[in-house]
């Protein structure tokens, strides 16, 4: 490619260009205008004007969570940038690939408390892969190709690029490497994976489950899990994160597991001799009191950062390196130690599973004529949809009836904040799903609480006419902590009732898109039908839901995890 | 399986780390150590054989779990080149240590062949006070600490530790320019 004289901001959009990037989610200000005016006239970056740049980086987390690409998200300096936070911190817990771009002021000005300064770059350390604020203009295409190159490789996760405005203003002669050099990143791995070992355990074990994460998601290896799930014909339980990379339908799965998975899915993790992870990272709200964990099972941790290996749980057989690449291997090498040295029998577990399965299904009180159940309304949205969708969630108990409930069997198509626990995920989230897939039915399920943090960028999805659907389950509390004020701390509900305030279906039809409302059972089938069938923009519908209806079973946090309440 | 350690060890470890030359870098390790809850019971940057890269020498208190905990934490920080624990057997440490005795003059003898025993030197000499500058591992200074005591010690300066392994094994990976 031959060299072209250029500013920085130029640069920068023809980089976004080269990578492939069609959506940016920003709001510009001073100190990026210059990366505005420059991006007026790109032909194939198009850029979505959020209401909030928090918003634009959950956006781009929801576009990258659809399609695996690198969500892109644009701010300002000062605010702009500060507002980026809390959705790169999301990104980095749920390792997804985002590059953040911000303006900063001029670099003679930086440090000089200057107007809308903020040493972001400090600030994002911690909840970034890796970031840089540029000094030379002329090493602006090295290090964008290196952002998004580690923002996608590896441990997917956030970069972020700080830009002052003389550095987008200056000129170079630009040329877009087509190659990264860095020598302190390496994601692939120098030692020899032990995959005898891991197989001999595997044709050892009587007790076997298989546990996804979402390094499944993140390596795209469905078709590996579902080969080597195939050969071991052991259980399989799922993270939040790994919903969908195993068919949750499929009679070996017995989906999601923790403090909120099901008895069985716990009591077989429990109870296990072999635990066989698979890009998952034993978070506490999967392991309950880490010292009572699954005692009699011998781990295999398959993951590509070899810091998760042995963080919480020592691994018997660590296996670092890519799924996708080592799966494979470890599936021909089970298969080699079953022929060769025959296997444990596994059919008195399944017989146990089932049993576990049969007598402690998830389940939750039937609706009555009074009472709206949360469960309820996430099934028959199942029901109706197949559940042919992507979902989004905000946080809080109804994510967690979505996660039980919401039976995915698509990858990437159960997404939600996980590790941050961000509220104000859903409908951000939704509409970047929703521009990367244009075709496909985008359902929203959120709370009152969540969606009144992130509501503002309704605007941006009505300006986009995207055909989301956000149903809100509305119980008017923060409904999560509720149960935990009712559960632990005497009922006492210090600043958890939320007021019935704003009127959703008013504020919808505020925004120029439809506003639904069920208050009965009676009314319920009509509204999701109407919701459902709805085209041409948004529609949220405003779904009150029974207030004291809490999320069983559940794990008491720093309880064992076979340890669970039931509800009524 | 025993899913927690029992009762962790706590020890010194030297951890050496090769690093991009780049403004921050500190930052991202101090900053790594601090949110992890790892003590940094010393820590010397400085230039190599080089010029795009420094030395780090950090010494913790830790676990021999946690370190290695540390150590594959560092790795992911992108500067860092290399990383690893040196070997206590195959360590060659030094600190350096500078240290103000206020003491008359009659004194100033005795000080001087306690000095040469721990092969340290009088680096200034005034009436009433002299500097000391010694070097060497960390038990020799603190031995030496406490033999001056005595004597009043007015101020004292110590560095951290650096380290290298004994032999040909260098920490650079192969594929370093
Ligand atoms: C209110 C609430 C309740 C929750 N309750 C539960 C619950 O009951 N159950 C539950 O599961 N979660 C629950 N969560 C989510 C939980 O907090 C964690 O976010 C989740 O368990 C982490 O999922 P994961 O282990 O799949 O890891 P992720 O955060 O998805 O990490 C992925 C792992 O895969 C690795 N990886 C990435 N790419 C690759 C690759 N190419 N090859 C190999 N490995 C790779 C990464 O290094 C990492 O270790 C809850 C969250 C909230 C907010
Ligand atoms: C930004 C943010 N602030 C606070 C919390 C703590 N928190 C977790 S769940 C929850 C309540 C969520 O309420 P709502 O969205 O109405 O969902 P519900 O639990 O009622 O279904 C709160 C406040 C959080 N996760 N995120
Ligand atoms: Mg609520």
């Amino acid at each position: 490619m031959a060299k072209e004289k250029m500013t920085g901001a130029k640069a920068v959009v023809r980089a976004l260009e080269a990578e492939g990037v069609e959506w940016v989610f920003g709001m510009p200000g001073g100190a990026i205008l210059p990366i505005y005016d420059a991006l007026y006239d790109s032909k194939k970056v198009k850029h979505v004007l959020v209401r909030h740049e928090q918003t634009g980086a959950h956006a781009a987390e929801g576009l990258a969570h659809a399609t695996g690409k690198v969500g892109v998200c644009f701010g300002t300096s000062g605010p702009g940038a500060t507002n980026l936070v809390t959705g790169i911190a999301d990104a980095y817990m749920d390792s997804v690939p985002m590059v953040a771009i911000t303006g900063n002021v001029s670099s003679a000005l930086i440090g000089s408390d200057a107007f809308q300064e903020a040493d972001i770059t400090g600030i994002t350390m911690p909840i970034t892969k890796h970031n840089w604020l540029v000094t030379d203009v002329r090493d602006l295409p090295r290090i964008l190709k290196e952002a998004f190159y580690i923002a996608r490789t590896g441990r997917p996760g956030p970069v972020l690029v700080d830009i002052p405005k003389d550095v987008q203003n200056a000129e170079l002669e630009f040329e877009y490497p087509d190659r990264v050099d860095i020598p302190g990143y390496h994601p692939p791995v120098r030692e020899e994976p032990r995959l005898k070992d891991a197989a001999a355990l595997i044709r050892g074990s009587s007790r076997p489950v298989i546990y996804l994460g979402g390094g499944v998601r993140t390596s795209g290896a469905y078709e590996e899990v579902a080969k080597f799930a195939e050969l071991v014909g052991a259980p399989v339980v799922t993270t939040v994160h790994g919903k969908g990379s195993f068919p949750e339908t499929h009679p070996r799965c017995l989906g999601m597991f923790g403090m909120h998975g099901s008895k069985f899915a716990n009591y077989t993790v429990q109870e296990s001799d072999l635990i066989i992870a698979l890009g998952a990272r034993f978070d506490d709200r999967v392991t309950g009191k880490l010292s009572t964990f699954a005692p009699e099972a011998k781990i295999v941790h398959l993951d590509v950062d070899p810091a998760e290996i042995s963080k919480l749980v020592t691994a018997t057989v660590p296996l670092v390196g890519d799924l996708k690449l080592l799966l494979p291997q470890l599936t021909e090498e089970t298969r080699n130690a079953f022929q060769t040295s025959g296997r444990a029998d596994i059919a008195p577990w399944w017989v146990k599973v089932n049993a576990w399965r049969e007598k402690h299904p998830l389940r939750f009180t039937a609706q009555g004529e009074e009472h709206i159940m949360p469960q309820h309304v996430i099934q028959r949205i199942w029901e109706k949809t197949q559940g042919k969708a992507f979902v989004t969630t905000g946080v809080g108990k109804h994510q967690m009836f979505a996660a039980q409930y919401w039976k995915t069997s698509e990858p990437r198509h159960f997404i939600t904040s996980g590790g941050l626990g961000t509220m104000g995920f859903c409908l951000p989230a939704a509409i970047g799903v929703q521009l990367a897939r244009p075709d496909a039915l985008v359902i929203g399920i959120d709370g009152d609480g969540s969606f009144q943090m992130t509501l503002q960028d309704l605007g941006t999805a009505v300006d986009l006419n995207l055909n989301i659907k956000i149903f809100i389950l509305n119980n008017l509390f923060l409904g999560m902590v509720h149960q935990w004020q009712n559960l632990f701390y005497d009922n006492r509900l210090a600043a958890t009732p939320l007021s019935d305030r704003p009127d959703f279906v008013k504020l919808a039809e505020a925004y120029g898109c439809l506003g639904l409302r069920a208050r009965k059972p009676s009314e319920l089938e009509d509204v999701l039908d109407r919701a459902l069938a709805h085209e041409g923009g948004p529609v949220i519908v405003d779904i009150r839901t029974r207030q004291d209806e809490h999320v069983y079973p559940m794990v008491p946090a720093g309880a064992p995890l076979n340890d669970m309440i039931e509800g009524n | 399986m025993e899913r927690t350690e029992t009762t962790p060890t706590y020890s010194s470890h030297t951890v050496s780390l090769l690093v991009e030359n780049k403004p921050g870098v500190l930052h991202r390790i101090a900053g790594l150590f601090s949110r992890r809850g790892y003590n940094i019971a010393s820590l010397t940057v400085g230039p190599t054989e080089r010029p795009e890269y420094s030395r780090m020498t950090i010494v913790v208190r830790l676990s021999s779990k946690t370190v290695e905990q540390v150590v594959r934490q560092v790795q992911k920080l992108i500067p860092v080149v290399e990383v690893r624990e040196l070997s206590p057997v195959d360590l060659i440490e030094r600190e350096l240590l500078l240290v103000k005795i206020r003491t008359p003059e009659r004194n100033h003898a005795e000080l001087r062949a306690l000095a040469e025993t721990y092969e340290a030197k009088i680096v200034d000499v005034s009436p009433d006070a002299l500097v000391i500058e010694a070097s060497g591992n960390s038990g020799k200074l603190d031995a030496l600490e406490d033999r001056l005591a005595q004597y009043g010690i007015q101020e004292l300066c110590r560095s951290g530790r650096i380290a290298l392994e004994r032999g040909f094994k260098t920490l650079a990976p192969p594929n370093l320019k």
